[in-house]
């Protein structure tokens, strides 16, 4: 049999899912194998890289063989059967620890799985493990977890991006072959930039969120984060569609994702519009951005004319106020979906000694529970929501939200997508911004519009600067995110072919295996 | 437009119950006004013809049909109690007399 | 608890004039919970109707159950309310043990139905009562205070918490401030919940019954000096949980602030509790330290667009209102206002009602109802609709009566021998041997066996005293034991006594 040879010949930790899931369909490979090569990896990276929260090996091993001896009876399997999967530890799963990377979570296996968890499951994927993210997915560096930093592959002093951080740690570290991030401001993009892989926010309602540790309700969405844009379709339709479950989730058949970057991976956008957003790193609103960053994005934008594209600037001036609408807008949500951490039903409790009442016993459970960021947060959400305030900054932070939306609309009118970069810059050293909330907030900035306004966003790497990766992040409609996996596949084919490999391929020689 | 003060601080932490220590208030007090001082800016879109955005997706009446479904098991329901008594969830004594 | 001082009750509107307003909490029957499929049966065994959503897990999100949606709209529509085109769920932010998720899912600013009234009789005036908002929220858990010797908060060691009621629709129906009731308002207040309860019930909507928390009322009163412009500063007394501490409620509240103010004192804006052993009401969490409620729009849940459809559906299917009935009612059974006001505070209307509708004549139906049967419900301390007598079972009485079979005496005892199960009436007549007597033999025979005993009697008839002759009747009926009819004795006795 050739599934001996095979595995011996190839690490299966460097395959893209494409090709792992037909082996594994083709009896080439074993689930058990698969699993066993991510856990082996796992064993021998993670210690440095930080990316896992919770890995379990006999359970991951033991779903692989299930998927194995279903195979070999002939029996029924999902289209994903024997791929293993990381999730962020924000998604619920039944029986498995689910901290969002909080204290106050310590220790609390739910009694449920989300929908992405069981339609994974359902799909016949393998779990590996929960990633790493920043407390309650508040952060832009994972060094908000309470419980490890993670670092970035490619520069191990480097943050990874977050809140996704354990994810794209693992994902770019081939500790997972994907993973599921969330995204509420950029979380699944911005690392995805920042560490070379492909990272989708679907449209707001295009993915469940059930069973999602809820950070900032009108903006959180689950996506995926692969090593390519055929991958992160694969899976985004693996999660995608339709769940009654949430009220939000929009019932409309997911568009052909697959089909999308296939199409695009041919390389031809001729008669596609695309708009640059002036307001991201455009002409006047360049402070802040890696010079580095400009550079690639505005290679990548050239590239995309090459491959047909019509290109054009576009202004759509009240991006401006995107970060400061969303740090007002999220902490509001934020102070309200936190407030059932109060140590009465789950998770920690503090001070419950008898010298109590059980008001402190709340107050105390939560200041020890919670880390500075997220108190940060929830004073300032608190704040934003009191009488007397509320119409200043809650209020008219929604009225950006409106303005915001109305200028993708305008713009869509013209253009078919719009592209910026996905990170103002590239990874920074841990601990750089960490006593600097601005400057930390100041990373999400491309990626809040298109939060805001609940319109899907890829980003997808475009090349290196300072030996770091940069990620052109492309803006769709609502509901129209094969566009986004279109462009996406055509950039990544073009650039592949142009530099004769995968730009992840230049991690292994950037920090390697050691 | 903002100065959020100590105190200030202090009631906000008290509403969203949490038990903030003498240095935390010091360090937050700094960070929030830098930061509401940033988010201010919202101000500039004061238009009164725009309306506020709650939801993003065009959805409405989204409902589910009064059908019953299983309850979780109740060992399962209290396996995660900080503390239970009685097949009910226990915490300590009340002096709140109602929200 | 420190004692109040009061005004006599009669002296109070002498300076004072009441302005009442009632908010009323529905807990709707549907089979599910708001926003969760977990059963809303009453009576389970702590938290075993509770899942990820009601219990507030991370994660969980809430979908909206279109059947407390529609009953919402259909109490609004039964008020008179405009239902809104288009609102919002929004989110009551507080710490609570038995609220799950930290925050209530209410609506705020915008309620699914606004405005409306309901007009209801005391005494044979019309009060109107306007109604404020009627909105859809979910219900709280409930805690169980141990240790202390109460059972409440006060004194108590720590409390456990059950969410089976977590998540049960609840409709808030607040009125608007109700001026102009007087001396009346403790009974206005209470007829309009009976009113409002009346309605809802025959909306089948809920059960509400009171005892089991169903229908519960939030109270508020306030008084100003007569003729005075502006109206006093109020209280609102939480959680009176039956028709009669409503008007308990109002009525101390009154006395007890009237007396405030004659002293000079301010009245302070506070939540108070009643105490249903004592009929008085304590202070609770002034307004004052009251918390910031920090509502915005939950984002979790999609606004609500009522369009003209789904309304006018709804509409056509709204039951006989309780109103309209009572005077289609009153012109169809011919009575008076006043009547049909004693006959609904009886809860005897629709008792009534099938009585007729099995064939009793009206008046009979309510001579047995509001009499007989009335006065061993009281006996029994039980509802009307509790005894064990059908409405069916009443018509079959009173057409016993009707074709002479038996007579009111006699059906006093068919009444004890239904009411005790015996079955229905004929047969615990046949039973019994309860039957009139027709000129059968054996009334014959003591008719005759009167006349011969009685011959001094006899004569005194016949020179004259026709008035006599009921001494000669009691003694039949003596001997036959009731059984017989007086008029039908009474004539064969004058045939006898005066012919011959
Ligand atoms: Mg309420
Ligand atoms: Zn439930």
């Amino acid at each position: 049999m050739t599934a001996t040879s095979r595995a011996v010949r190839t690490d299966l930790t460097t395959l893209d899912v494409a090709t792992l899931q037909q082996s594994l369909a083709a009896g080439e490979v074993s689930a058990v194998e698969v699993t066993r090569a991510h856990l082996d990896r796992i064993a021998a990276d993670d210690g440095r890289l930080g990316s896992y929260l919770h890995v379990d090996p006999e359970a991951a091993l033991a779903s692989a063989a299930e998927v194995d001896r279903v195979r070999s009876a002939g029996g029924e399997l999902g289209p994903l059967a024997g791929v293993p999967i990381a999730l962020k530890d924000v998604v619920v799963t039944e029986g498995v620890p689910t901290t969002s990377g909080s204290k106050i979570l310590d220790g609390w296996r739910p009694p449920y799985d989300a929908t992405v968890a069981a339609r994974l499951k359902a799909a016949g994927t393998v779990l590996l493990g929960k990633t790493n993210m920043d407390e309650f997915a508040m952060g832009s560096s994972t060094e908000n977890s309470a419980y490890r930093a993670t670092r970035n592959p490619w520069d191990l002093d480097r943050i990874p991006g977050g809140s996704s951080g354990g994810s794209s740690a693992a994902v770019a570290g081939h500790l997972a072959p994907w993973a599921i991030g969330t995204d509420t401001g950029g979380s699944i993009r911005q690392p995805a930039a920042l560490t070379g892989l492909v990272g989708h926010k679907p449209t707001y309602g295009g993915v469940s969120r059930y069973g999602l540790i809820a950070f900032s309700s009108s903006l959180d969405q689950a996506g995926p984060m692969a090593r390519t844009v055929l991958d992160a379709a694969l899976l985004h339709e693996a999660i995608g569609g339709h769940d009654p479950r949430d009220s939000t989730s929009i019932d409309a058949p997911v568009p052909g994702l697959v089909a999308a970057a296939r199409d695009g991976a041919r390389g031809d956008l001729s008669g596609l519009k695309v708009g640059v957003v002036t307001e991201l790193g455009g002409e006047g609103h360049r402070e802040g951005y890696g010079a580095g960053v400009l550079e690639r994005v505005a290679e990548a934008v050239a590239l995309l004319t090459e491959l047909g594209a019509a290109v054009r600037p576009v202004s759509c001036p009240s991006f401006d106020l995107a970060l400061a609408a969303y740090y007002l807008i999220a902490p509001s949500e934020a102070s309200s979906n936190l407030a059932r951490f109060d140590g009465v039903r789950f998770g920690l409790r503090v001070g419950d000694d008898g010298s109590h009442d059980l008001d402190e016993v709340m107050a105390l459970t939560r200041e020890q529970g919670f880390g500075a960021e997220v108190k940060r947060r929830i004073i300032l959400g608190t704040y934003a929501l009191s009488s007397g305030y509320y119409e200043a900054y809650y209020g008219q932070a929604q009225k950006v939200r409106t303005l915001i939306t109305r200028e993708f609309s305008a713009a869509y009118a013209d253009v078919d997508v719009l592209v910026s970069p996905t990170s103002p810059t590239v990874a920074w050293p841990i601990g750089a911004r960490v006593d600097d909330p601005i400057a930390m907030y100041a990373a999400d900035l491309c990626t809040l519009p298109a939060s805001l306004a609940g319109v899907p966003a890829i980003s997808v790497p475009c090349g290196l600067s300072e030996g770091l990766p940069v990620g052109l992040q492309v803006m769709a409609p609502a509901l129209a995110d094969d566009r986004c996996y279109r462009v996406a596949a055509a950039l990544e084919a073009a650039q592949d072919a142009a530099r004769g490999h995968r730009l992840l391929d230049e991690l292994s020689t950037a920090a390697g295996a050691a | 437009m903002s100065n959020l003060s100590r105190t200030d601080v202090e009631h906000l932490a008290r509403l969203a119950r949490l038990a903030v220590t003498d240095e935390e208030l010091d360090v937050f007090a700094g960070q929030l006004d830098v930061v509401l001082d940033a988010v201010a800016r919202v101000g500039e879109a004061a238009a009164a013809d725009v309306p506020p955005t709650s939801h993003v997706v065009p959805l409405t009446n989204v409902f589910r049909p009064d059908v019953v479904t299983p309850s979780l098991p109740r060992d399962q329901v209290l396996a995660g109690a900080p503390a239970a008594e009685d097949d009910r969830f226990r915490v300590p004594r009340i002096l709140q007399e109602e929200a | 608890m420190s004692t109040d001082r009061l005004v006599d009750y009669d002296e109070v509107t002498t300076r004072y004039e009441p302005v009442i307003g009632l908010e009323t909490h529905v807990e709707l029957g549907t089979a599910s919970k708001m926003f969760c499929g977990c059963s809303t049966t009453f009576g389970a065994e702590p938290n075993t109707q509770t899942c990820p959503v009601c219990l507030g897990l991370p994660g969980s999100l809430p979908v909206a159950n279109a059947a407390a949606v529609e009953a919402t709209i259909q109490i609004g529509l039964a008020l008179g309310s405009e239902i809104a085109p288009w609102c919002r769920f929004a989110r009551k932010n507080y710490f609570y043990p038995d609220i799950p998720k930290g925050f209530q899912t209410s609506q705020y600013d915008e309620p699914l139905c606004v405005g409306g009234h309901l007009d209801v009789d005391v005494e044979g005036q019309t009060y109107r009562v306007e109604i404020e908002r009627v909105h859809l929220e979910e219900d709280t858990g409930k805690n169980l205070h141990v240790g202390g010797s109460t059972g409440r908060i006060h004194g108590a060691d720590h409390s456990l918490v059950d969410y089976n009621r977590a998540g049960i629709p609840l409709v808030e129906i607040v009125t608007r401030p109700v001026p102009g009731a007087g001396a009346k308002a403790p009974e206005v207040a209470r007829a309009y919940v009976t009113e409002l309860r009346e309605i809802v019930q025959t909306l089948g909507v809920s059960d509400v019954r009171m005892e089991q928390g169903s229908l519960r009322c939030d109270v508020n009163i306030s008084l100003n000096p007569v003729g005075a412009p502006e109206w006093g500063t109020r209280t609102e007394t939480k959680n009176v949980n039956s028709l009669r501490s409503v008007e308990r409620a109002v009525r101390f509240e009154m006395r007890r602030q009237a007396a405030r103010l004659d002293e000079g004192d301010r009245i302070v804006q506070e939540t108070r509790h009643f105490h249903e052993d004592t009929g008085t009401t304590s202070s609770g969490r002034s307004k004052e330290e009251a918390t910031d409620y920090r509502y915005f729009p939950e984002p979790d849940l999609v606004p609500i667009a009522a369009d003209a459809d789904w309304i006018e559906q709804l509409r056509a299917g709204l039951p006989e209102l309780p109103a309209a009935r009572r005077t289609r009612l009153q012109q169809e059974w011919g009575i008076s206002a006043t009547e049909m006001t004693w006959l609904a505070n009886a809860g005897a209307l629709g008792l009534v009602e099938e009585t007729v509708a099995a064939g009793a004549n009206p008046a009979d139906a309510r001579k047995w109802w509001l009499g007989d049967l009335a006065r061993r419900a009281t006996e029994a301390g039980t509802d009307l609709a509790e005894l064990a007598i059908t409405p069916a079972q009443v018509a079959e009485l009173a057409r016993l009566i009707t074709e002479g079979t038996i007579n009111d005496k006699l059906a006093r005892q068919v009444l004890d021998g239904v009411l005790a199960g015996e079955g229905d009436p004929a047969k615990v007549v046949e039973a019994h041997g309860l039957a009139v007597l027709g000129e059968s033999d054996e009334l014959v025979a003591a008719v005759d066996a009167a006349i011969a005993g009685a011959p001094d009697v006899v004569a005194k008839v016949q020179s004259g005293k026709v008035q006599a002759l009921g001494a000669l009747v009691g003694a039949v009926m003596k001997t036959t034991r009731g059984k017989a009819d007086a008029a039908t004795v009474r004539r064969m006795l004058e045939e006898r006594v005066l012919s011959s």
